[in-house]
Order: C-alpha cells, then structure tokens, then sequence
C-alpha cells in the first residue's frame, strides 16, 4: 500500500466527514426539539473530529478544508445533499450512518493503518446509527405526513448510495459485502418503519462513484464557498 | 397552577405559620425547594427569571450559530458547534428547574413566541463579524457569569443548582472567547482591526446585560429580600467593568469608553453613561435583531411541529403495543423493550 493510495483513502473518508459535519451545523437553532439541536450538534461534533484526524493524516487539516476547490473533494454526493426538511436530514443519516458503522466495523477489525480512529469512531457512529433509526421508526410509523415526508425522504437520496460501494483505493474491503449489508440494515429499518424500500437505481451510470472522483453536486460549491470565504479572504493567517 | 392556586387559597388559615417558616428559611440561607410552601409573588417571580433565562439560552443560541458554517478553521467551528451545543443544554436544564414550579415547558416556550416572555437584550445585537464570536464569549458570557454566579447561592434550591453546572461551562466559553479575541489582536493588522471594531459594537450592550440602574429596576428590591438576587444591578455592572478594564489591556484592545477611568477615592473604574434610550428600545422590541431573532425561533417550533407530533403518535403506538405485550408477556421481555429506546423520553 503506497502513501498516495493511503492519502486517497483518508480524503474520501475525512471529507465525508467534513461535509456532513458541516450540513448539520447548518441546523444550529433550527430544528424541530431542543433535544434534537443537542444531539444534531453531537453528531456533527463527532464527525468533525473524525474529519480532523483523517485530514490531518494527510496534511494540514486547515489548507485541506479550506483551501481545495470543489473538484479536489472526494466526499459522496450523498453527504453534501442540503438538509431539506427532518426527514431528508434523517434519511441522509440513515443511509450514511449505516454505511459508515459497517465500514469502521470493518476497518477496526481489519488491523490496517485506520484500526486506530476506526475502533474509536465506531462507537460514535454506532450512536449515529441509532439515532437515525430510532427517527426513521418514528417519522415513518408516526402520523400521516410524517410517513409521507419521510418516504419522499428516502425516495430523494436513493440514487445517491450506490456511490457508497465503489471501491476506494487503499481500503481492502469486500465492498460486494459490504452493500449487501447495508442493503439488508436499511431494508429492515424501513420495514418496521412501514416504509417501502425505494425502487429507483441506486446507481446512474452518470453518478457512479462522481463524488469520489471529484464530481460534485451543484448545492456543493455554494457550500463551500460559505466554509470557505473568510479564511481565503486573510491568506496566511492564523485563528 | 391552577392546582397550587387551588391548594394555597384552602391552605389559607395556615398561611400566616407557612410565611413564617418561609420567611425563617430564607434568613437562615437555606435553600427553598419544590415541594415546601412558598410565597405565590415568590413563585411567579421565580418562573419569570427562570424561564428568561431559558428564552436568552436559546435565543442567544442564533447570533452564534450565524457563524458555524463560516468558522476560519476546524479547530474553532470545533468549539463554537460544542458551545452553541451547551447552550441548548442549559436551555434544558432551566426549563427543568422551571417547570418544578409548576410551568410546563410548552407554555413557558409559548409565552416566549408570543412575546408575552422576554429573553435578554444583547441577543437583538448582530454577529456582524468572526470576531463578534470572541466579544460574545469574553463581554457577553463574562457579563453573565458575574450575573450568574451570586444564582448559585440563589433561594431555590433547583435554580441554584442548575446555575453550578451552567457557571462551569459558561466560564470555559469566556476563556475560549478570550483567547479567540487574543490570537485576533495579536494576528495580522486585519485581524486586530476586526477584534477592536468587534469589543467596540459589544461593550455597551454588555454594559445593558446588567438591567436598568438600581433606582429604575422594578424587581429588585423584593428580589433581594428573597435571595433570589444577591447584589444590585450596578453593584454588578461596577464589578464586571473593573475585573474587563483589566483583561482589555492583556488582550490589547481598548473600551470605547473615553470616560473610564481609575478611580482612587471609590477604588473602582468610573465609567460613562449607558445609552438607556437604546436599552429600553430594544428591550420593547426595537433593537436591530429583535424581530429576526423571534422570526426563526417561531419558525423552527412550527416547522417542527409535524416532526412532535410524529413522535408523539409514535409513542402513543408504542404504549398500546408494550402494554398488550405485557398483559401476555413475562415483566423482564417489557424492561428489555424500554432499555431500547434510551432516548424515548426526549421528545414524548
């Protein structure tokens, strides 16, 4: 395994990280409970933490965060989706928060250069994942618009988690595997949340693996253009 | 309250032995709590300064939250997302201690929508600039704990308790707001400019933070008597502005005050006179944020109210499933179904 494939891996997994941290910030005196600023804010704590080791491993964390234009970040389309309403945030974090459980659970167990952050950080998305589930049971099972919200929820950010399979350079996983458990985790929240698995493609030729290979969403340039403004405007500067 | 009005009017023949206890308590400095007889004015008091609190935790939530998505590095969004984070936390734990009078948080967050509840003043001021969250956390959060800190010595016993807890963070937020403003003066010219022009907008209104002067204050007097309060609003203002003239000069920057000065004779800083004008505009509505800051708070609980009630329909399902579940099941199946949901309560 070579320093540049390793350095592959840390930007897709640190900028997932970093962008979806960043979205929940964005609900910061918005949303719907108190309880829910708290915890919204404890996720996006913990992402941001993941995000800063992982940048970190590849260089400074600032110049990596900031100073890359959206053509350089490998995040998935998924995580840079806008909020919507609860229940997009909540479906975002459903399939997000599965995926990434599974994928430290693997890396944790796997001995590889990521044990270390991957058996800390899978405790942290394992409350992620909870927390996601215990939302999609009670948006879905809960009253009427609550189910139709969140199945137009699930339905809107289908197409954006095939994404999540393809291969990243320098993580030997059996991605294979991987989707067909996240498939079976998903399915079974959705089923006792009496919602239907979306039935759309997961995978558009146009959108396999894009966030990775740098091909972003529109709503993602306008996002890192507010990240990013004040600490490209003083060049050099120390905060 | 209804109930406690209910239970105080047939109490009445016992009242006068009941004020007395009461009365004995407070002048020894014990502490009132929740189930002992109290003063009905003591009570509503209470409920109003706790529940402003409250109003001023979430409010104040917003002029930094303008800021997350535009923090200059990850190590500053870091502390600024964990800050807004305790801010929400203390927002919960007054609501608590609150509602151990009596008043449920709905109402109390009703009465804040319809502006029937204030919050406090400074949150109707602008973040205008990254430094803005440095003045915020040196003059706004230093300015509540000189306020705050006498409340943990408060009469009622779960106010005073939840003001340790809350002192502790807010004290660790005022040094980080500190050492933001420290790293700002002492940065680039840029940089300090924006640290200066920043302690210049947030110096009066912090000033503000304290109320109107001793001899305007409507509930001071009967405040003081019940140990709600403990100094008077300018003794406090006087001590927040010499323990500030000090920390002003280790940060570099200067009080845009041309009035403040040393003070041998009184040992303290003399200081100019508040703009009591503006306070008392903003206070009634006037300010630059007031009608923003009110505007969002009552759209996030509207458009949330889809989501409660969801949680609410769901909860409700799930108590008719665990108790027919019960009715069939052995007791230990039920304990193992609630240790699952570990958050259920939060929003029930």
């Amino acid at each position: 395994m070579t320093a540049t494939v390793s350095a592959e891996a840390a930007l897709a997994l640190g900028d997932d990280a970093l962008v979806l941290s960043h979205r929940l910030g964005e609900w910061a005196g918005h949303a719907p409970v108190l309880e829910e600023e708290v915890a919204l804010a404890n996720i996006a704590l913990d992402l941001l933490g993941q995000a800063r080791v992982l940048l970190s491993q590849v260089g400074d964390e600032d110049e990596l965060a900031y100073l890359r234009e959206e053509r350089a970040f490998r995040n998935l389309q998924l995580v840079e989706q806008p909020n919507g309403d609860f229940a997009h945030t909540i479906a975002r974090q459903l399939y997000f928060s599965t995926y990434q459980h599974l994928l430290y659970g693997e890396l944790a167990a796997g001995g590889g250069e990521f044990t270390a952050l991957a058996a800390k950080a899978v405790k942290e998305v394992e409350y992620h994942r909870d927390h996601a589930e215990q939302w999609t049971l009670r948006l879905g099972d809960g009253t009427e618009e609550s189910h139709g919200r969140m199945q137009r929820a699930c339905e809107a950010l289908w197409r954006f988690t095939g994404e999540m399979f393809q291969p990243v350079p320098g993580l030997e996983l059996n991605w294979t595997d991987l989707e067909a458990r996240w498939t079976t985790s998903v399915t079974s929240v959705l089923d006792r949340a009496t919602l239907t698995v979306p039935e759309g493609p997961r995978t558009g030729a146009w959108a396999a693996g894009a966030g990775r290979q740098g091909l972003h969403t529109e709503s993602f340039g306008r996002m890192l253009a507010e990240m990013q403004h004040l600490h490209r405007s003083h060049p050099g500067a120390s905060w | 309250m209804t109930g406690v009005t209910a239970t105080a009017t047939a109490a009445a023949g016992t009242d006068a032995s009941s004020l007395a206890v009461f009365d004995a308590a407070v002048a020894a400095d014990e502490r009132i709590e929740p189930r002992d007889w109290m003063p009905e004015a003591y009570r509503s008091s209470l409920v109003r300064q706790m529940a402003q609190h409250a109003h001023s935790e979430i409010i104040g939530m917003q002029p930094e939250a303008n800021w997350i998505t535009r923090a200059p590095s990850l190590r500053r969004k870091a502390i600024l997302m964990a800050k807004v984070q305790d801010e929400a936390g203390h927002g919960l734990y007054l609501y608590s201690a609150a509602e151990t009078l009596g008043t449920g948080r709905d109402e109390l967050l009703d009465k804040l929508h319809s502006g029937r509840q204030k919050y406090s003043s400074i949150f109707n001021y602008p973040t205008l600039t990254w430094a803005d969250v440095g003045a915020i956390g040196w003059l706004v959060d230093g300015a509540a704990i000189t306020n705050q800190v006498p409340l943990c010595r408060c009469s009622y016993g779960p106010y005073a308790r939840a003001m340790v807890r809350i002192c502790k963070e807010e004290s660790f937020h005022q040094r980080q707001g500190y050492e933001l403003l420290l790293t700002l003066s002492k940065g680039t010219p840029e940089q300090h400019a924006m640290a200066q022009d920043a302690v210049n907008r947030w110096w009066w209104p912090s000033l503000m933070m304290f109320g109107p002067p001793d001899d305007e204050s409507a509930h001071s007097a009967q405040s003081m008597t019940w140990k709600i309060k403990r100094h008077s609003n300018d003794e406090l203002r006087q001590r927040f502005v010499d323990i500030a003239v000090g920390q002003a000069e280790g940060l570099g920057l200067t009080l845009p005050d041309p009035e403040l000065r040393w003070n041998e004779e009184r040992g303290h800083h003399d200081f100019g006179e508040i703009d009591w004008t503006e306070f008392w505009e903003v206070l009634k509505g006037n300010g630059p944020c007031n009608e923003q800051r009110i505007t969002q708070r009552r759209r996030a609980h509207e458009e949330g109210a889809w989501v409660r009630d969801a949680a609410a329909a769901y909860a409700t399902k799930q108590q008719t499933t665990h108790q027919a579940t019960q009715q069939t099941q052995p007791a230990q199946q039920a304990t193992a179904a609630a240790a699952q949901h570990p958050n259920g309560e939060a929003t029930a």
